[in-house]
Order: C-alpha cells, then sequence, then structure tokens
C-alpha cells in the first residue's frame, strides 16, 4: 500500500468564544486507503503523544449515513469527492499536497471547538413542522394506502438527507433551502403528507428564516457538495408549496 | 420471590399480550402529566419510546450523546425490517416469525416475548407508513418485500439500502412533534455517566453535558435506558465509533443484572480489515446475500484473480453444506463458514483473511440495471473503501462483529431487576437468544418502543406517583461527586499511552480470544490479561485537558474504563457457558461436521450476572427457559 505524507493546515479554536486560527501540521506516513478522517486520528495520535490536545472534529458512523462529520477541505464542505468526509479516501490526494481543513462556515452554525459546529438549527426547523401526524397505535393497514411507485420514489430521493449541512456550508448566501426543500418535498408528496402539507410547508421556512440562514438566490453549490445526491428540484418545489401555502392561508 | 421473576403471563401463547394489557395498571390521563420519564437513547427504541410517552401525556427527558437525536446508530441499519404481514401470500404468520426467531436464537431466547415482538410487527409496519416512512413499492402501489436470512419467506420491508435512517427518521419526526408540543425535553451532547437509586429504586442520572463538560443530576419517576449495544468491545465493529457500554455497565455496577454478555453476532458480510490505521469496519448488507453467491478457490492459495478461476474450482460453501437455505444461511452459521475457509488456507486478498461475493450470475440473469436499483448505495460504498468495482469482480468480505445479542436482563414488560429501570432496544438481551436474524433488530427496537413499554411502564408507575426525589436527595450528590472524581482521576493520570492505544489493544485480545471461536484455554488467557491492562489503563493512559470543556479524548477514556471491565465479564460468562449455541461458539462443543452443539441439559437458561463489587468475581444467575410452544431440536439449515 502506498503512504502520504502531507501538510495540513487545520482551524483551531479553543471553544465558541474564543478566536481561531489554522495551525499547520506534518501528517506523515497516512496509507492511502485510510479515510480522511483516519488521517485525522493518526494525526491526533501523533499530536497526543507530543501532549498537544487531540484536534476535535464531529464524528459517528464513519458510513456516511449519520451526517454528524462534517469539515470543510480545501474549501469545499467534505472536499473533492462525491460522499461525505468520513467516507473520503487518502487516494484522492498526492504525496506532498498541503490540505486546508476548516469548520463548515455560516451563520447559522456557530463553531464550538476546533472543526465543529452547532447545527440545532436544523432540528428545530424539523420540530417546526417536519412530520407527519401519526398518533401510535392508530395507523391503518399499511397497504390501505396505494402509493404509485413513482411517488415513492420521488419521496424516497427526497427522504435520503443525512441532515450534515453540507448545503449550508456551500451556499454563498448560507441558505438551508436544500435542506428544508427536502424534508417537504418527502412529506408533501406522500398521501399522508397532505392534511398538514400548507401547514408544516410554512412553519418550515418561518423557522429556518428566523434562525437566520440565507436566501436561495440560485448558486446551486448546495446540490453540488450534497453527500446525498438531494436533487435541486425539491427547491422549486418548496418554492411552489410555500407560494400556494401562503396564499391559501391569506385566503383563510 | 426470585429475583429473577420473568412475569410471563399465564395462558396460551397467543393470548398473553392480550390478557397482560387487560390486566395492566392504567394512569388517568391527569395524572400523567405528574411523572417524569427519563429516556436515554434517541435510536428507534429510545426516540419511539420518548415520542409515544410523551403522546400519552407523560413528561418525558431524553438524552443522547451525538448532536441530534436523528443521529442514533439506528440511523446505519441498512437492510430492512421484519414483520409477518404474509403480504405474499408465501405462507408467513405470526407463528413462523415467532419459529424463525427461537430457532434463529438456537433455542435461547423466551417463549412470550418473542411471540409478542411476532405479533406487533405487524402494527410498526402501519405505523411507519402512517409517518410516512417511504419504503420500497411494486409498481401496483404496494409495499415490496426481500428475504433475509435464516427464513425461507419474503418478510423484510425495506428502503433502499437505507432502511434504519428512514425508520429512525420517523421516529425522529414523532419525536419533533413531542418536542414541539412540550412534552419531550431534549438533551443531545450529554452523556449519561452513572444511574441513581433511592431505596433500590431507578430516580434518575448523572450527566456530562459534552460541550461545557458540567456534571448534572436528573430526577425522574423512572428511567428507561435504549443505550444500544456493545460491539464495540472489540474496537473494530460496523457499529458506530460512539456506541459504548457505559450506561448499562454504570447501571450493572449499581445493581442490574447483566444477561448472556457473551452473546456477540459476527455478521458475516463485511469489508475486510485492510490495515491497523482502521477504525471501523463497514458492513455490506445481508440482503446482498438474496442475489450474490458466497465462494472461496478449492484450492489452498490459489491467488489467481477471481475471473480467472473456472467454476470447477471454486467452492460456492454455504450452496454445499446448507443446500435448502444456501446463501442465505443463519449469520452464525455463515460466518463460521467463511472462516473455516480462510483458516484452511483458501481465503482471499492481501490479508488472505476473506472469501469472495459474486453477482455475476445475477447480473447475468437480471441485468445491471436491476441489481444497481436493489443495491446500487452499497456497492458505491464497496467502491469508495476499497477503489473496487463490484459489477465487475466480486466483493472480498470477511466476517466482523455487528451486534450484541447480551444485555442488560429485563423481565417481560422490559424493567430490569432494578424497580423502575426499563431496558429496550440492543441495551437489553430479550428476543434475540444466542444468535439474531437478520432484520429483527430493528424490529425489536420500533416494537419496544412503540408498543410495548407504553403499555408494561404503567404496572410500576401507578403506585409511585408523588414518590419522584429531588435531586437535592444524598444519593445525587453522591453519585454526582463519584462522576466527578473519576474524570478528575482520569486528567490527573497524565501518562504515556493514549486512549485509542488501549481500545485497540483490548479490541485485538477480545477478537482473538473471546471471538467467533472461544476455548477454556483461549477464555483463561483472556482472563488473566484483561486486568492486567487495566491496571495499566490507570496508570499510564494520558488524557490531556480539562473536564470544563469539550474533550473528546476524556469522552472515550469514560468509555474505554467500562470496556475494560466489561470485557472480562463476557470472557467469564463466554467460559462458564460450556456448549455452543447460535454466536456463541466454543471449540470444545461441536458436532462432528463443526456445527455448534448445544446443552440444553444443563445450558438452556439465560445467564444473568451481578456486580458483587470491585475486584470481586460477579454471582451469576439462571432464569430456566421453559419452552411449551415449541420442540427444542437441533438447528438444521441444510
Ligand atoms: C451497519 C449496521 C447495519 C444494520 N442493519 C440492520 C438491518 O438491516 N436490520 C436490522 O434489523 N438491524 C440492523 N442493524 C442492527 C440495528 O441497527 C441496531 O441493533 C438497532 O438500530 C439498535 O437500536 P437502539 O435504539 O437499541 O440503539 P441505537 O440506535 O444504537 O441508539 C442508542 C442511543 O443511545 C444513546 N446513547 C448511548 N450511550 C449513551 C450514553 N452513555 N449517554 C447518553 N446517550 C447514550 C445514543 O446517543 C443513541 O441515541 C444494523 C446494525 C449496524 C451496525
Ligand atoms: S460520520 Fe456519519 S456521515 Fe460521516
Amino acid at each position: 500500500m502506498k503512504h502520504l505524507n502531507l501538510k495540513v493546515k487545520v482551524w483551531r479554536q479553543k471553544n465558541a468564544s474564543a478566536e481561531g486560527g489554522l495551525v499547520e501540521y506534518e501528517a506523515r506516513n497516512i496509507p492511502e486507503d485510510a479515510s480522511f478522517l483516519e488521517m485525522l486520528d493518526i494525526l491526533n495520535e501523533q499530536l497526543q503523544e507530543k501532549g498537544e490536545p487531540a484536534i476535535a472534529f464531529d464524528h459517528d458512523c464513519r458510513e456516511g449515513i449519520c451526517g454528524m462529520c462534517s469539515l470543510s477541505i480545501n474549501g469545499i464542505p467534505h472536499g473533492p469527492s462525491a460522499t461525505t468526509t468520513c467516507q473520503l479516501y487518502m487516494r484522492h490526494f498526492k504525496d506532498g499536497e498541503t490540505i486546508f481543513i476548516e469548520p463548515f462556515r455560516a451563520r447559522a452554525f456557530p463553531v464550538l471547538r476546533d472543526l465543529m459546529v452547532d447545527r440545532s438549527a436544523f432540528d428545530r426547523i424539523q420540530q417546526a413542522g417536519g412530520y407527519i401526524t401519526a398518533r401510535t397505535g392508530s395507523a391503518q393497514d399499511a397497504n390501505a394506502i396505494l402509493i404509485p411507485k413513482p411517488a415513492a420514489d420521488k419521496a424516497m430521493e427526497a427522504a435520503a438527507c443525512i441532515g450534515c449541512g453540507a448545503c449550508v456550508a456551500a451556499c454563498p448566501n448560507g441558505s438551508a433551502m436544500l435542506f428544508v426543500g427536502a424534508k417537504a418535498t418527502h412529506l408533501n408528496t406522500l398521501p399522508q403528507g397532505q392534511p398538514e402539507r400548507n401547514q408544516r410547508t410554512l412553519a418550515m421556512v418561518r423557522k429556518m428564516d428566523a434562525e437566520g440562514f440565507g436566501n436561495c438566490s440560485n448558486h446551486y453549490e448546495c446540490e453540488a457538495v450534497c453527500p446525498a445526491n438531494i436533487p435541486l428540484t425539491v427547491i422549486s418545489q418548496l418554492n411552489r408549496d410555500f407560494v400556494k401555502a401562503a396564499v391559501s392561508e391569506s385566503v383563510q | 420471590m426470585s429475583v429473577l421473576d420473568s412475569k410471563i403471563p399465564s395462558g396460551p401463547l397467543d393470548k398473553k399480550w392480550e390478557k397482560f394489557k387487560f390486566e395492566s395498571k392504567l394512569i388517568n390521563p391527569a395524572n400523567k402529566r405528574k411523572y417524569e420519564v427519563i429516556v436515554v437513547g434517541s435510536g428507534l427504541a429510545g426516540a419511539s419510546a420518548a415520542a409515544t410517552l410523551g403522546e400519552l401525556g407523560f413528561k418525558v427527558k431524553c438524552f443522547c450523546y451525538q448532536d441530534s437525536p436523528r443521529r442514533a446508530h439506528s440511523i446505519a441499519a441498512q437492510g430492512g425490517i421484519n414483520a409477518a404481514k404474509n403480504y405474499q401470500n408465501d405462507g408467513d404468520s405470526v407463528h413462523r416469525l415467532f419459529y424463525d426467531t427461537i430457532k434463529g436464537g438456537d433455542f435461547r431466547s423466551r417463549e412470550a416475548n418473542v411471540y409478542r415482538l411476532a405479533q406487533v410487527s405487524t402494527n410498526i409496519i402501519d405505523q411507519c407508513v402512517a409517518q410516512g416512512v417511504p419504503f420500497a413499492r411494486e409498481y401496483g402501489g404496494l409495499l415490496a418485500n426481500r428475504s433475509f436470512g435464516g427464513a425461507q419467506v419474503s418478510r423484510t420491508f425495506y428502503a433502499r439500502g437505507q432502511t434504519g435512517q428512514q425508520l429512525l427518521l420517523g421516529a425522529y419526526s414523532a419525536l419533533n412533534r413531542q418536542i414541539a408540543a412540550g412534552s419531550v425535553q431534549m438533551f443531545p451532547r450529554t452523556e449519561m455517566l452513572d444511574l441513581v437509586l433511592v431505596d433500590g429504586h431507578a430516580k434518575g442520572i448523572i450527566v456530562r453535558n459534552m460541550v461545557t463538560g458540567a456534571v448534572s443530576s436528573h430526577a425522574a419517576d423512572c428511567v428507561v435506558l435504549a443505550t444500544g449495544g456493545y460491539g464495540n468491545v472489540f474496537y473494530l465493529s460496523t457499529n458506530a465509533k460512539g456506541c459504548n457500554v457505559t450506561a448499562t455497565y454504570r447501571a450493572h455496577r449499581k445493581g442490574a443484572y447483566f444477561a448472556n454478555p457473551c452473546f456477540t453476532q459476527i455478521h458475516p458480510t463485511c469489508i475486510p480489515v485492510s490495515g491497523d490505521y482502521q477504525s471501523k469496519l463497514t458492513l455490506m448488507s445481508e440482503s446482498l446475500r438474496n442475489d450474490g453467491r458466497v465462494w472461496a478457490p478449492k484450492t489452498k492459495g490459489d491467488k489467481r484473480p477471481p475471473q480467472q478461476i473456472p467454476e470447477s474450482e471454486r467452492d460456492y460453501f454455504l450452496e454445499r453444506k446448507y443446500p435448502s437455505f444456501g446463501n442465505l444461511a443463519p449469520r452464525d452459521i455463515s460466518s463460521r463458514s467463511a472462516k473455516e475457509a480462510c483458516d484452511d488456507g483458501r481465503g482471499v486478498g492481501e490479508s488472505g483473511l476473506g472469501v469472495y461475493l459474486d453477482f455475476a450470475d445475477s447480473i447475468k440473469r437480471l441485468g445491471e440495471k436491476t441489481i444497481r436499483e436493489r443495491y446500487g448505495n452499497l456497492f458505491e460504498m464497496y467502491e469508495q473503501i476499497t477503489g473496487e468495482d463490484a459489477y465487475k469482480t466480486p466483493m472480498r468480505i470477511f466476517p466482523a462483529v455487528h451486534y450484541t445479542m447480551g444485555g442488560l436482563w429485563v423481565d417481560y414488560e422490559l424493567q430490569s431487576n432494578i424497580p423502575g429501570l426499563f431496558v429496550l432496544g440492543e441495551a437489553n438481551f430479550s428476543d434475540h437468544g444466542a444468535n439474531r436474524l437478520g432484520a429483527s433488530a430493528l424490529m425489536q427496537g420500533l416494537a419496544d418502543g412503540y408498543f410495548v413499554i407504553p403499555y408494561t411502564i404503567g404496572n410500576y408507575l401507578a403506585p409511585q406517583l408523588g414518590k419522584r426525589p429531588s435531586t437535592d436527595h444524598p444519593e445525587f450528590k453522591k453519585a454526582e461527586a463519584d462522576t466527578l472524581a473519576q474524570i478528575q482521576r482520569l486528567l490527573a493520570i497524565k501518562g504515556r499511552r493514549t486512549v485509542d492505544s488501549f481500545h485497540r489493544e483490548l479490541g485485538l485480545l477480545m477478537w482473538d480470544l473471546c471471538g467467533m471461536a472461544r476455548s477454556e484455554k483461549s477464555l483463561g488467557r483472556a482472563l488473566s490479561r484483561i486486568p492486567s491492562l487495566r491496571e495499566e489503563f490507570w496508570q499510564n493512559v494520558n488524557v490531556l485537558g480539562a473536564n470544563e470543556e469539550i474533550n473528546q479524548a476524556l469522552e472515550k477514556a469514560g468509555r474505554v474504563a467500562d470496556f475494560l471491565e466489561f470485557g472480562e465479564l463476557m470472557c467469564l460468562d463466554a467460559l462458564e457457558r460450556r456448549e455452543s449455541c447460535g454466536g456463541h461458539f466454543r471449540e470444545e462443543f461441536q458436532t462432528p461436521d463443526g456445527e455448534a452443539l448445544r446443552d440444553d441439559q444443563n445450558f438452556a437458561h439465560v445467564a444473568a450476572w451481578e456486580y458483587a463489587g470491585a475486584g470481586n468475581r460477579p454471582v451469576r444467575h439462571a432464569e430456566a427457559l421453559n419452552y411449551e410452544n415449541v420442540h427444542l431440536s437441533t438447528r438444521s439449515y441444510k
């Protein structure tokens, strides 16, 4: 297996209120089959052996599904591959390369420490309306609702969002439209989601605005970095649903 | 009354649950608000429990260590969830799912619990569809199914290769609705570090805020643990990095019995280890065995690329050994067969620790497009990790630690031997015996949370009205002080080895000596080495920084400290269970053709371990398993 020697410039920041800055480290002897986070693990072991505290970064599943890992790598959320940082492998880098590693940057995602950010605004948007009311135990037989395969597939495509926040970090305006559009499209496409459709759409969009996310001005950077391949069409769907809901609200 | 009263209702198997529900105590709606319930964990079990209890009117506090409840490890489940819907009209029924689960578990689980699980399985699918979970559908709009190991019917529901994600997002949305309604208060990035008992009842927990380091107490009328499994005792596993035994082990130290800790599941189809830098192992879903054929070369040391090995020189060992189940033989059996081939020198890949999972025939039969539709994301993940294209060359797979059947002992109400402590999901031991069938953990997590605990919690709570202690109670103060003292002790060692280096060493030791095969000799070695490793940890671990900040090394240190004690308990349990069953394979106990040899005479029981204080040998209790409805037979998948 090939090994790489790299220079990494990592954002270090002690806590939310401290000032941060880039610190340069040598990452030596990194196997090319290691993942990006394993490269950081190796570096952290070396740092701690020298008495320096480890670089803090969020991660959990390391399979590209929990959405916990983040990182901007050379300015790109999740770096130069189509997946999450935890599924990025070192064979994408060249020996001797310098890599810049920073936290996801967005007004609505304050840095907590080093590479960790606070994405709880996403949870609050979901709490505002990202659900279908279905009291436990009151459901009818699952096959009583027929859902055409195309609708089911469309809902699934949107539901695949892992909530990582890369879309927000990639957007020059820090907009969360792809994230909110994904949830709205998932639930608004299904027959079960119709009764609360308008209310859900308005509540999520208003919460999104209140949390300090920016507007969408059609840069489309979000789609390019999304590790779950959420399509841009969810944004146009959200826009349509929002207009309809707002009209119906003003009529009432 | 014995401490191990399983509280199984009397009456015929298929009427027990109904009878129980009818006889259990109800709490009037106005009084529900007066109860506070702590739920630790926001995976399928925890989120569904917290949401449902909140919906019923209880005041719930829910805790998780991730930054959001949506990221619980359940999110990673790929393949699917079982339910006895019989939508395929292929002969499935509640009784068949019950029987398959009991048999799959090698006759080491409780009949009544498993039967109830099979009964409520159908409600789970209804509930999830109502929430908007986008399960796979057929063109006519009906729900689609696939098959999983250990079953001859198609009863597995799935959402692409992301079933766990979709089920968890469903439960998370129900949880969000309750958070918005004010009935559930959510505490993310908060780790439970101790259980608090007042007058012998579980009445609260001690937690650490992982952002500020603040250690604080929470009191409640009862505590529900849904903190997942302990597979990470092996360091390398398919579990998320944060999965831990801390919550359940610290409850164990407070008196909760730990049941069958040695029952661990090694999953047959994972991507092989490629180097010592590796931080986790990646599962390739069992669903792949619907269309993939498992094989190894017939000749030892055959290093030719797979395409150059002709049909006649391949050993499709599962099809050969288990013709009626073939590639869908249960996990324990499939894993051991792969190990056998590798031990025999017929393993593939650089390390020789791998066998092939080959899709060539299915691609020929169904076309690449169909295979891509079914498993596209798994093939992509495989390519990301290995750099190989599995549409062109077979996957290389090897068994890896995946799931833990053992867990805290619970009765029919899912209550542990400590009154007021309930345990749900992978954290309890209840339903899977010595081997879990694929797609049954998701089923159990949601059954426990949506459909069991809401009915069983009332019997405990009803007479407890007004008995909730305040966090000023001396027991809370003492537990808080103990927790802080342990943290300070870890920070004060300032040794020379990192936490991870200890964890890796323990993991390797557990894998070698208490892994896919165990023996009196290997377990004896483990039992002599773990205490010295633990001692070294407490003298030489290096945890930098302070408590009052984000400190991931400190978080890990606390968990590894618990694994270092728990590993010993696992080995002890494995040693004392002098039989082979399911995932527990004792080399001394096997049939002439290498299958697990059970000893029903002496071991048809649950081993539940009682903590006896630091340095003392824990006490082994046994709960006999009485089979009234199934006949204990030798498991055969031939
Ligand atoms: C890769 C993979 C694929 C799988 N695929 C399938 C499948 O296809 N079908 C199937 O049926 N099963 C599958 N399983 C098994 C299944 O996913 C798990 O058994 C199940 O999801 C466990 O759910 P749970 O709710 O019990 O625990 P988890 O989902 O593990 O949740 C544990 C919760 O507890 C919290 N927690 C843990 N410790 C603490 C603490 N000390 N303090 C505070 N909070 C804590 C965590 O934050 C988390 O919220 C798979 C498992 C893996 C690893
Ligand atoms: S760690 Fe889970 S998506 Fe990267």
